[in-house]
């Protein structure tokens, strides 16, 4: 039996979305886009101008969530399968667009730069049980018109794995597409094997940016994957109760579901979101409060009840440094998320507020990632019944260590985490360089990057994402990329 | 030589039965012994012990792949007369007095008959003459003692002195683990030898017997 977390009742559920529906009906959605606007209007919503805002009535949000995909798969560089999005499978990928890394000498943060990124990609590339990369934190050393296609480039020049990524502006889509069109070769095999997932973020209180409301549109018309991310804050821009701001999270995701399907019906969409109560005392809003987890694994049970894929920014921490506080509240998110069935569990490596990236931590991310795997074997007998035979050997043996029963099983049912979770008695850790945890991580970082086996991306699409990259940052006023080791 | 290669890798896996066949069919076909043990037994568990240090594999692969090879020493040993034989010694093992812990202890007994040494196990609860009577009479090379307790490790030390006391010191010798046994402790008592868990009393061992240690 797979264990399940279960946070709302079926009739909660039910009134949650009706009232958001409700909701999108009488007070609609601010969209700062006309041309979107213009979209939704042909499709039946009722559009204010002046105020910019949608009306969405219940028969056309009906209309597009019988649109979406209940399910979708994500392939990788060379086009292997490595995501089926559907049921309660649950994948894991790191955090976005972090701003800072926390430097392992100094113990500081900084500004990361390009090495940092291909570093990240090839542990990325090397991590089991993360199953796609993300475009994780930002390179300072370009051009800011360019950093986000240029993660992208880089994650798919050095990592095979499929990226969840997404555009800071209107324009660079053009660019971020180009670059999944030179690994796929066409549009047609990008769409029939996607090769990202693009985050769009709607504005709380219920409002869609121009740039974002226009990604959705230009996501769809190429059926590239798009993960919704409402991020209502409790207690600040939304209400401060978890139901209500499930309420105004339904909302937002509905709103961006209905956009999504008017401009390209069977887009992949994965009901996501990185909601968050607001902490008054620090005026903070924190990824590791149980309240913001509850708010994920609950929207993740609507989701589910109106038959789409899912996604919630939850194993991440608000801590400063790889210190307790990261280990409990990122295991106890990965623990929650994966126990409810979130099927994209994003945040792996993510300090404070997810402005941080810390590659140590990716790295134990990873063995709690697969503790949790096991966890959602569950217990299943085997060959445990009849008992008589096991328990004859181990009163005449005295032990079992070595009984075929033992031999068997043993991989199946023990998991055997690390090295950043230390298991070795205290002489054997002291004899063994009484290390701390982050140093056993970073040992492990030096030994993937030794063991790096380098993209099989084509040789042809290599050049040519180079190629689309170099013209992109001439575009925007740099002569050359930052170099970059092979 | 393609059979020693074979008896290297049914060691490794732990099946004592092929290794047994492949050993006659060795011997049958005049492979001298000494090449068997050379290089199809000693190698294959030179390969499992650096995959246990890398933990590619288990303890249960290990005493499995143990149990293998003396399927195939037992065949040729007797060949070797007068040669070389890596003697895999003789120990008293029990749980000191006063402590009734003796799962740790049961480990090491496992591992180090797994790596073919003779176990005397005396139990737990063990007085400090019991030890040192029956390693002479025994004709021991190794006393192995265990505690849990901080209040029972003293008796270790009651071991050491009485050999010291019958001149046993050097002929039979010590090596202790447990708790609250440190290598610090060992050095203090006197003991020659300190192993913080099971795998690391075989090879700790293992260099004491060969006369590495």
């Amino acid at each position: 039996m797979r264990p399940r977390l279960q946070l709302l009742e079926d009739g909660l559920i039910q009134r949650i979305v009706d009232e958001a529906v409700s909701l999108l009906g009488t007070l609609g959605v601010e969209v700062q886009n006309e041309a979107v606007l213009s979209l939704l209007a042909d499709h039946g919503a009722r559009i204010d101008l002046g105020s910019q805002r949608a009306f969405f009535q219940e028969g056309l949000i009906q209309t597009c969530l019988e649109r979406a995909p209940s399910a979708f798969k994500l392939y990788d560089v060379p086009g292997n399968e490595t995501n089926d999005f559907c049921g309660n499978k649950v994948h894991y990928t790191p955090g976005s667009a972090a701003l800072n890394v926390l430097d392992y000498e100094t113990k500081r943060i900084r500004k990361p730069v390009t090495a940092d990124y291909i570093t990240y990609a090839k542990i990325m590339s090397q991590l089991e049980h993360i199953a796609s990369q993300s475009t994780a934190f930002i390179p300072s050393d370009v051009h800011e018109n360019i950093s986000d296609s240029y993660r992208l480039f880089l994650s798919l020049l050095y990592c095979e794995k499929p990226v969840v990524t997404g555009a800071f502006t209107i324009e660079s889509f053009a660019i971020m597409k180009d670059l999944q069109m030179a690994v796929r070769g066409s549009e047609e095999a990008l769409k029939e094997k996607p090769l990202t997932v693009f985050s769009c973020c709607p504005t709380s209180p219920l409002k869609w940016s121009g740039v974002t409301s226009q990604n959705v549109v230009d996501c769809a018309q190429y059926a590239i994957p798009v993960e919704f991310i409402s991020m209502p804050l409790a207690g600040f821009i939304a209400p401060v109760t978890l139901t209500g701001s499930l309420i105004q999270h339904t909302a937002e995701t509905l709103s961006g579901i209905v956009i999504s399907q008017t401009a390209n019906p069977g887009t992949p969409v994965l009901y996501g979101g990185s909601p968050a109560i607001f902490d008054v005392r620090f005026e903070t809003t924190p990824m590791g409060a149980v309240e913001t987890m509850m708010i994920d694994c609950a929207y993740n049970e609507i989701g589910k009840h109106l038959g789409l894929p899912t996604q919630a920014y939850i194993s991440l921490s608000d801590a400063k440094q790889l210190d307790a506080q990261a280990g409990l509240e990122s295991s106890m998110g990965a623990t929650l998320a994966a126990l409810s069935g979130i099927n994209n569990i994003s945040g792996s490596g993510m300090l404070d507020f997810e402005s941080c990236i810390s590659l140590e931590k990716l790295v134990l991310d990873n063995e709690i990632c697969g503790m949790t795997f096991r966890l959602l074997e569950g217990i299943e007998p085997r060959e445990d019944f009849p008992a008589l035979p096991h328990f004859q050997e181990l009163l005449k043996e005295g032990y079992l260590i070595i009984a075929e029963h033992t031999r068997k099983y043993l991989r199946e049912e023990h998991l055997f985490p690390g090295p950043s979770i230390d298991r070795a008695n205290r002489p054997r850790w002291e004899q063994e360089g009484s290390t701390t945890l982050e140093e056993r991580a970073h040992r492990e970082i030096e030994k993937y990057l030794e063991g790096y086996q380098p993209s099989r991306i084509d040789g042809d699409a290599a050049r040519e994402l180079v190629g689309l990259m170099e013209g992109e940052a001439r575009r925007h006023g740099m002569d050359q990329l930052p170099e970059r080791e092979a | 030589m393609e059979v020693l290669a074979k008896i290297s890798e049914a060691l490794q896996r732990g099946d004592e039965k092929t290794v047994s066949t492949l050993t006659k069919q060795a011997l049958d076909s005049q492979v001298p012994p000494r090449e068997i043990l050379d290089n199809g037994l000693v190698a294959g568990m030179d390969v499992v012990g650096r995959q246990f240090a890398e933990h590619a594999i288990f303890l249960p692969e290990v005493l499995m792949a143990a149990r293998a090879m003396y399927a195939g020493l037992d065949l040729v040993k007797p060949l070797m007369e007068g040669e070389d034989i890596p003697s895999a010694g003789k120990i008293v093992l029990g749980t000191v007095q006063g402590d009734l812990h003796d799962i740790g202890k049961n480990l090491v007994g496992i591992m180090l008959r797994g790596a073919g040494m003779e176990v005397v196990d005396l139990g737990k609860d063990v007085p400090a003459e019991r030890f040192v009577e029956t390693a002479a009479s025994e004709d021991a090379d190794l006393i192995g003692m265990s505690a849990l307790l901080t209040t029972t490790a003293p008796v270790m030390q009651e071991v050491i002195d009485l050999l010291r006391e019958r001149n046993l010191q050097g002929k039979i010798r010590t090596i202790i683990g447990g708790a609250p046994v440190t290598d610090r402790f060992a050095e203090k008592i006197g003991a020659d030898a300190y192993a913080f868990d099971a795998a690391r009393a075989v090879e700790v061992v293992k260099q004491m017997v060969s006369g590495d240690q």
